[in-house]
């Protein structure tokens, strides 16, 4: 960010123009800069070994602040109070992914809890007693139905699994669904994620619930390649998630204009090595997630499509595929059926395949539970505290420990070409120990517990 | 409503309530996630469930909504059932967008306060218009990026009017900062779909100069260069044929210290699209290879390479672009 434009005389006159006119852009972005460079640099003038050791996730200290908060939130978590199944999905949703497990005791009574917020009428409210009385889902209900379907399907087993009133839930999935977009009401395109990955989930999902909706995520594709929340709002990386991720469930993705996201996408990964959720804004941790989901995606979009993912080859998700993106632009750009089938074994399977983007992608998530030892954050200075946060000094919480977490899970199988086999040494940074469990990244759940919930809700 | 540490009266202690019982939160024997609320947020809560239970849709039920809300923000039931108090009353909407103005002065990411200013807005109609978009205009004062006041602002133009002024306050905005990516995304809303412009292709000539001035003053900002390519959208033929982009290009990439990324990414694009390089263009990216000889017939080809080297980051990109190149490119 810091070019000079074109026909100035020299570059230190350029320099010196540039910072005077510094836009706020521009500041906000030196600011982050200086600040991750400063972490890399600390890590790098390290000897070898305190590179590894700082390199550790911290499992026992992020299990230890995940479990305190199942147990018990202070007061300034009041402004979560009606969004306790969310609180309930990123808490839960991390232990898993940390490979552990809530103890008995707290698992009933988080299937108790949620029971609790579980509308007579269909999906799940806030909190006890907070679902709408009224008939109409509203769009906050949508969500908290989705934290709390994931919730249920992280906790597994036959009480977790058969407490969803499935069929009460479609119903009103449908009439939120068709009467917003019928009436162009309250609806998003995170709102139709919700719906369709909560239908898909259960193995609940219509084609009357479908409908419209690849036409209304299609609207919402912008001129920059990106997808915006509403039809001409901005492309946003957590949108685009949303929308690219909708587009896969409801076997639509081939609409989209993938040549135009891909280059969108790849374009929202900065010099720090993390994310950018808008052009010119700044990296935050949550959209590592979603960037590198987004490109290992796309390139099995269309083979994705063709072979109707959701029905009985969810394996194939994580089966190497053959880059039938190729086929795509010959077949466009020579407008021609005749497409070459020469399936190029691509050595892109993901902008991070090669390594070394993977190493900045993670180790700037990684990093930033050092960071905060270094920058003596906590009282005690023998302790690291546990939890993410969003970047270099802002605090950590729940939500960004569930989706660092999530990202850091996804970097790390995204070399993965067997869902069986576990990913190589060179594929997860840091000790081995490091390594996550896998997701299901359409939905965000651990592999395993959606393969357990699929069987469950399949069956009937 | 009070707030700044004034110390309210306890609901159970206000003469206007004791026909009332509260209805505490059914948490159950072992909750997960309690939250140690204070005996205010809790009473509050507990006789807010008292009035929506019994559906009393009272001066003193809007009222204790607004305290709710002051506890809470986020609670979306509580703001779905002022809108049905508010309904009931057929209260003075503009008083409400005022009281809508004092809590997101501190809540200003809220979604509910979004759609709750949107809900009454449009019950409002055209009487909201100027006040809305005098709203969204102070919140980009402090936050010129504020993505649900963005959206808000665009719902308002297209729902109630007032494009007159827009494309200016767009070219304010870029004046003040280039980068600003939602600014040019509002530029193309506006473009495309205000109904006192001529729409995109009317449009295009102008909006390409101007784009061109911007990206000339500065290079690496990735904003107008997706703008550039947004205006020619599902009409790569009349980019191709636009003497005004390629002439960008080459000025970009002859220029020195600048960079070349986004210009190179766009004649991979004109040249994939059939565009026919001049001796002039393939002699200016040759210079920023190190190859020397006679010049190969690949210039695409080429192309990918040298963005391999200046974009490292996106390295694999580059190479997957190369693999990808149609059969027919130069």
């Amino acid at each position: 960010m810091s070019g000079s434009a074109v026909g100035t005389d020299s570059p230190a006159a350029a320099a010196e123009t540039a910072a005077a006119t510094r836009t706020v852009t521009q500041k906000d972005q030196w600011m982050v800069e200086s600040q991750v460079f400063h972490t890399y640099q600390h890590y790098s003038s390290l000897p070898s070994k305190a590179q590894f050791v700082l390199l550790e996730l911290q499992r026992d200290k992020h299990i230890e602040f995940l479990t305190k908060g199942l147990r018990q939130l202070g007061p300034s978590f009041s402004v979560l109070d009606a969004n306790r199944p969310w609180l309930c999905y990123w808490i839960i949703h991390s232990i898993a992914l940390l490979g552990d497990s809530v103890d008995d005791e707290l698992e009933q009574s988080a299937i108790d809890f949620l029971d609790r917020c579980q509308d007579p009428e269909g999906g799940y409210g806030g909190g006890p007693g907070q679902a709408s009385c009224f008939s109409i889902l509203y769009l906050p209900h949508l969500a908290t139905t989705y934290a709390a379907v994931n919730t249920l399907i992280t906790l597994g087993g036959y009480r977790s699994l058969s407490s969803v009133n499935r069929w009460s839930v479609l119903m009103t999935l449908k009439q939120f669904i068709i009467f917003s977009m019928h009436h162009g009401g309250e609806i998003d395109v995170r709102a139709c994620y919700t719906a369709i990955s909560v239908a898909s989930a259960l193995s609940i999902l219509d084609d009357e619930l479908v409908q419209n909706v690849g036409n209304y995520i299609l609207s919402c594709q912008t001129y920059e390649g990106g997808i915006a929340g509403e039809p001409g709002s901005e492309a946003h990386g957590g949108y685009t998630f949303c929308g690219f991720a909708t587009m896969l469930l409801i076997n639509e993705a081939n609409r989209l204009d993938l040549a135009r996201l891909i280059d969108w996408v790849v374009f929202r990964q900065g010099v720090e090595g993390g994310f950018q959720g808008r052009t010119n804004k700044l990296v935050v941790f949550v959209f590592v997630r979603v960037r590198v989901y987004v490109i290992v995606r796309i390139q099995h979009s269309l083979q994705c499509n063709r072979r109707k993912i959701d029905q009985g080859g969810v394996s194939a998700l994580m089966q190497r595929l053959h880059i039938s993106l190729d086929e795509h632009f010959v077949v466009s750009a020579a407008g021609e059926g005749d497409c070459s089938t020469e399936s190029t074994e691509s050595s892109v399977r993901s902008d991070l395949s090669e390594g070394e983007q993977s190493v900045e992608g993670t180790s700037f998530i990684v990093d930033e539970t050092r960071h905060n030892r270094e920058e003596g954050h906590q009282t005690d200075l023998d302790r690291v505290e546990g939890g993410f946060r969003d970047k270099p000094g802002k605090s950590r919480d729940h939500y960004h420990t569930c989706y660092c977490l999530s990202g850091l899970s996804v970097a790390q199988y995204s070399y993965s070409e067997d869902a069986d086999s576990p990913p190589l040494p060179c594929a997860v940074l840091g000790p081995y120990s490091n390594l996550l469990e896998p997701i299901h990244p359409l939905y965000n759940v651990v592999l395993e517990r959606y393969y357990e919930a699929y069987e469950f809700f399949s069956r009937r | 409503m009070n707030s700044h540490g004034d110390h309210k009266m306890p609901l159970s202690q206000r003469p206007e309530w004791s026909d009332v019982t509260p209805v505490p939160q059914e948490d159950g024997p072992n909750p997960v996630l309690p939250i140690s609320l204070t005996d205010d947020f809790r009473e509050t809560m507990d006789y807010f469930r008292a009035v929506y239970l019994a559906d009393e849709r009272s001066p003193r039920a809007l009222g204790l909504t607004a305290e709710a809300i002051a506890l809470n923000a986020a609670n979306y039931t509580v703001w779905q059932f002022r809108r049905l108090i508010l309904e009931s009353l057929e209260a003075d909407l503009h008083e409400e967008l005022d009281f809508v103005d004092v809590v997101a002065s501190s809540n200003s990411k809220n979604y509910q306060i979004w759609h709750h200013r949107r809900w009454a807005a449009e019950k409002l109609g055209a009487e909201a218009t100027s006040r809305e978009l005098e709203f969204t205009k102070k919140v980009f004062s402090a936050d010129a990026k504020h993505y649900h006041a963005w959206s808000h602002r665009q719902w308002v133009l297209q729902a109630l009017g007032g494009w007159e002024d827009e494309l200016a306050y767009c070219q304010q905005l870029l004046e003040v900062d280039i980068f600003n990516n939602s600014a040019w995304n509002q530029r193309y809303f506006v473009i495309t779909r205000s109904p006192l412009l001529g729409g995109l292709e009317t449009m295009r000539d102008s909006e390409v100069s101007y784009t061109a001035e911007a990206i000339i003053s500065k290079p690496e900002n990735e904003s107008p260069w997706r703008y550039l390519r947004g205006l020619f959208k599902n009409d790569m033929q009349s980019l191709v044929n636009d003497p005004q982009v390629l002439s960008l290009c080459l000025t970009v990439l002859k220029a020195e210290n600048v960079s070349h990324v986004f210009a190179l990414s766009m004649l991979l694009d004109l040249l994939c699209h059939g565009l026919q390089p001049s001796e002039e263009l393939k002699n200016a990216i040759r210079a920023l290879t190190s190859e020397a000889g006679p010049p190969g017939s690949d210039l695409a080809r080429t192309v990918c390479s040298v963005l391999e080297r200046v974009d490292p980051m996106r390295i694999n990109y580059w190479k997957w672009r190369k693999s990808t190149l149609p059969s027919q490119v130069v």
